[in-house]
């Protein structure tokens, strides 16, 4: 494999860990949606760059689900929803910049510490694609437990969908029927959060989750 | 074909039980119940019979349930048919009892159903020749008869003892999972053909045989595990303690040697250790406690304990001599404790059951209520004697036989190279012995308290014998003792293949010996003969009559009786179970139990009586239980906390337990 290959490959998937920094970084919610759209497009690049590295031509059709769903579809009926519930402007408040981006660079860390020196037969590409992604992963992971916006969260679980995108097209590409049916999963996730949020809202005046926790019932038999 | 009759049987005692959902309100539903589970176990006995004696190969099963890719094996060999035969011996003789016996019983619908299902639970489990199928036979078996435990769910005490016994249940069931897990391997192959074939390393073997010890023990009544049986077995209707006590142990016995002497192979010689001090410890102590109970069948409970460790003394030294390659030694040991199983799953029964007939007599199951029953019901009281000598291990009786042939291989372990053994059994057979002679205490003030003497209460002068069923069962169960003890050959030969497939050697054939004599090693060293006892006895207690009759002055003289001091001809004077015992429970109240002894003596002027109380506490629930149950409440109140987080502090959890867990594989390498 050419070192040329190698460095876009390289290029593309850090792309998406450092996108992945910005989420977490970002506070306020319609950058949010701007960004995990900008991190769905670097997806799809990778993707298609490893059809053509691979040759693989199904995984042009990953990259394309990726970048219609995930770039363009997903959030657009975000924003449409942010606009509805006229929180656009809403400034999140984030548990503090600095610990989360500590935080964060501690797990990108540990994520190279786990996978670079495993399975030494494996090329560095694949190994260095696993890294990225499960510290997309995690990044993700964390961005879900920082947030208490509900929007916001669900941003976090997609980003981490796009975390497990890449790691299956790294591994010498998934079948095309598990990327579809995760693609319509990841679907039907969007409109149930969708239709949650909007229920919480009515319910509460908020998407804050905050607010649902003094609504459940064992509250009252707590010991 | 025995394999098929084994799968019948099981299959014929679980529609009973459906068939005792259905009938079990009806008048006739009992002898339905009882009658159809008679003539399965009379065919399961018969078949497992005619499998031993024929000398059949085993014969493997694989039926089309169970897990997926495993199905359901079974397999009919030496070692099932024999733990078949003394299942179902015991299986009928309790079905017989109780056709007689269930007509007390308050709710027949709490019995009827579970009394077939138990026997099938217990049936299955011999049969077993996977983990899967083991396992699940097992834990109906513990399932059915938790449910007979609670049939008396009003008693007082019953709840606790089916919630005690359901936890320790649950716990052997889980160490058992584990060792099988051990067993399966990586390749996770659960039947137990495999787990023969593959040898585990000496370290994992080690390990399987202390699991499956815990996991065994822990239905068997081994120290300290046993808190559960005293309390489950008496609570039961008494054809079902008699099951439990007599044959549901034993089904655990069977568990420990099919996976230590069949699946295991060979063992490490210090596991034996491990396994003879446990057995010792629990002969004495569950004897010890068994002296101290005034509730006759809680007697009776500690009592089995006590026989347990009888049978695992015998097993422990089978595994000390057969680790040394001692092929003889090994087969004698491994002999005794298995006609010890037979022996005891017989007198056992015999116990409860007379237990059961004083219960439905008098209502009472309290010895210091009880006495003078010997005139009000002298058929039970015989056959009750019978039993009674046969535990306490006096010849010609068939529990002398096995204590015998244990103290026989005992006597071979100084032939060991191990100086850890050669220590250790000396020591053990000391423990036994002592065992022995408190079992004999415990049962003459166990039935001395009961039938002699007079009665302490109305209910006790005014009992009845009981009806001829029970009278039956009893009755056969009493000359199995006799013939059993007298005529013990055949039985070491029935042994003899069973033995042989599981430690490579067996005894010298016995049946034909002249005088049906009892050789196990070599006529020069000892030899047992139980005939001639018997004959001495009878001779010897003819003769002391005919003397008496012929020489003693028939005059008649009238004088007072001889009032042990007490010139009060009250019935409260006379020896009670707790003035019985209360030397033994001098001696060895501080180290053996805590006891609490308390006079309360009124003042001067109070007319009110003085009382005298004791309580014994049993140290294992002072030193493991307790701290046990306090740490697992104080774990559940920190846990309870959880219950009550918001969504994002799960996500947290969640998120640190992945990072911790992959900080730890990252650490690992």
């Amino acid at each position: 494999m050419s070192s040329m290959s190698f460095d876009i490959a390289h290029l593309l998937a850090g792309s998406i860990l450092v996108l992945s920094f910005v989420l977490l970084y970002q506070d306020r919610v319609s950058a949010v949606l701007n960004v995990f759209a900008l991190q769905a497009v670097a997806l799809s690049l990778s993707v298609a760059w490893q059809a053509a590295i691979q040759n693989a031509p199904h995984l042009l059709v990953t990259a394309g689900i990726a970048l219609v769903m995930k770039g363009i579809v997903i959030p657009a009926a975000l924003h449409r929803i942010v606009r509805r519930l006229g929180i656009h402007r809403e400034v999140e408040e984030v548990l503090g910049a600095g610990p989360t981006m500590l935080t964060g660079l501690g797990l990108v860390a540990l994520s190279i510490l786990l996978v670079l020196p495993a399975g030494q037969n494996v090329s560095i590409l694949v190994r260095e694609d696993l890294a990225f992604a499960l510290a997309v992963i995690l990044l993700g992971l964390l961005m879900m437990i920082t947030r208490r916006n509900a929007v916001t969260q669900i941003v976090g679980f997609m980003s981490l969908e796009n975390g497990l995108v890449l790691a299956a097209t790294g591994a010498k590409g998934m079948p095309l029927v598990v990327e579809i049916s995760v693609a319509f999963s990841v679907l039907i996730v969007l409109i149930v959060f969708g239709v949650f949020v909007f229920r919480i809202r009515e319910r509460f005046d908020t998407v804050d989750v905050g607010a649902l926790d003094q609504f459940r019932g064992e509250q009252g038999e707590r010991l | 074909m025995p394999v098929f009759v084994g799968i019948w049987c099981v299959a014929g005692l679980l529609a009973i039980a459906a068939l005792g959902i259905a009938a079990g309100r009806s008048s006739n539903g009992r002898t339905l119940v009882y009658g159809g589970c008679l003539l399965l176990s009379l065919a399961g006995l018969g078949g497992a019979l005619w499998h031993l004696v024929s000398g059949q190969p085993a014969v493997v099963q694989v039926l089309p349930v169970g897990l997926a890719g495993l199905g359901a094996h079974l397999r009919f060999d030496g070692l099932s048919a024999y733990f078949s035969i003394v299942i179902n011996l015991g299986g009928g003789a309790a079905s017989l009892y109780a056709l007689g016996y269930g007509r007390h019983e308050e709710a027949p619908l709490r019995v009827l159903p579970f009394f077939p299902a138990y026997l099938a639970g217990m049936n299955l489990a011999v049969l077993a020749d996977d983990a899967f199928t083991f396992l699940v036979a097992w834990e109906s078996m513990s399932l059915a008869s938790w449910a007979l435990v609670m049939a008396n769910h009003r008693a007082p005490d019953t709840p606790r003892a089916g919630y005690i016994y359901l936890v320790m249940a649950s716990f052997g069931t889980l160490v058992l999972l584990l060792a099988f897990g051990i067993l399966a391997g990586t390749e996770g192959n659960y039947s137990f053909a495999a787990m023969r074939a593959s040898q585990p390393d000496a370290m994992s073997g080690a390990l399987v045989l202390l699991l499956i010890l815990i996991g065994a023990g822990s239905k068997a009544g081994l120290v300290p595990l046993h808190v559960w049986l005293p309390l489950a077995h008496p609570a039961a209707p008494s054809h079902v303690s008699a099951l439990m006590s007599g044959v549901m142990t034993k089904v655990a016995v069977y568990g420990f040697v099919r996976v230590v002497f069949d699946l295991v192979g060979e063992p490490v010689w210090w596991t034996s250790l491990v396994v003879m001090g446990l057995a010792g410890i629990t002969a004495v102590v569950g004897i010890l406690y068994a002296l101290m109970q005034s509730d006759l069948k809680r007697v009776l409970a500690y009592s089995t304990v006590e026989n347990l460790g009888i049978v695992f003394v015998g097993l422990g030294l089978a595994l000390a001599f057969r680790a040394n390659g001692m092929g003889l030694p090994a087969a004698l040991a491994l002999t005794a404790a298995l006609v010890h199983v037979l022996n005891h799953s017989i007198f056992k029964s015999l116990l409860f059951f007379g237990a059961g007939a004083v219960l439905v007599a008098t209502g009472e199951r309290n010895v210091e209520r009880l006495g003078g029953l010997i005139h009000q019901m002298p058929r039970t009281a015989s056959v009750m004697l019978i039993g009674c000598a046969a535990i306490s291990a006096l010849p010609p009786l068939n529990g002398f036989v096995s204590e015998w042939m244990t103290f026989q291989a005992i006597l071979l372990g100084s032939q060991l190279p191990q100086w850890g053994l050669r220590f250790m059994i000396p020591a053990v057979g000391a423990l036994l012995a002592l065992s022995a002679a408190l079992a004999a205490a415990c049962f003459v003030r166990a039935y001395g308290v009961t039938f002699l003497g007079r009665p302490r209460t109305a209910a006790a002068e005014n009992a009845h014998e009981t009806d001829n069923w029970s009278q039956g069962a009893m009755l056969t169960l009493a000359a199995l003792c006799v013939v059993a003890g007298v005529l013990p050959g055949p039985v070491v030969d029935l042994l003899a293949p069973v033995v042989q497939s599981l430690v490579g050697a067996s005894l010298p054939a016995q049946t034909f010996l002249p005088w049906a004599s009892l050789v196990p090693v070599a006529e020069s060293r000892s030899s047992y003969n139980g005939l001639v006892i018997l004959l001495f006895l009878a001779i010897s207690g003819t003769l002391a009559a005919l003397f008496i009759h012929r020489l003693a002055t028939r005059a008649t003289r009238r004088s007072d009786i001889w009032d042990c001091g007490y010139p009060d001809p009250s019935v409260a004077t006379q020896y009670t179970g707790s003035s019985f015992a209360m030397p033994i429970r001098r001696v060895f109240g501080a180290t053996a139990f805590i006891v609490r002894e308390s006079v309360d003596m009124p003042r001067p002027g109070d007319t009110r009586p003085a009382r005298f109380r004791i309580k014994v506490i049993d140290p294992a629930w002072r030193l493991i239980y307790g701290p046990t149950a306090r740490a697992a409440l104080k774990v559940a109140l920190a846990l309870n906390r959880f219950q009550f987080l918001t969504i994002r502090r799960y996500l947290t959890l969640v998120f640190g337990t992945l990072v911790i867990l992959l900080l730890v594989v990252a650490a690992w390498r």
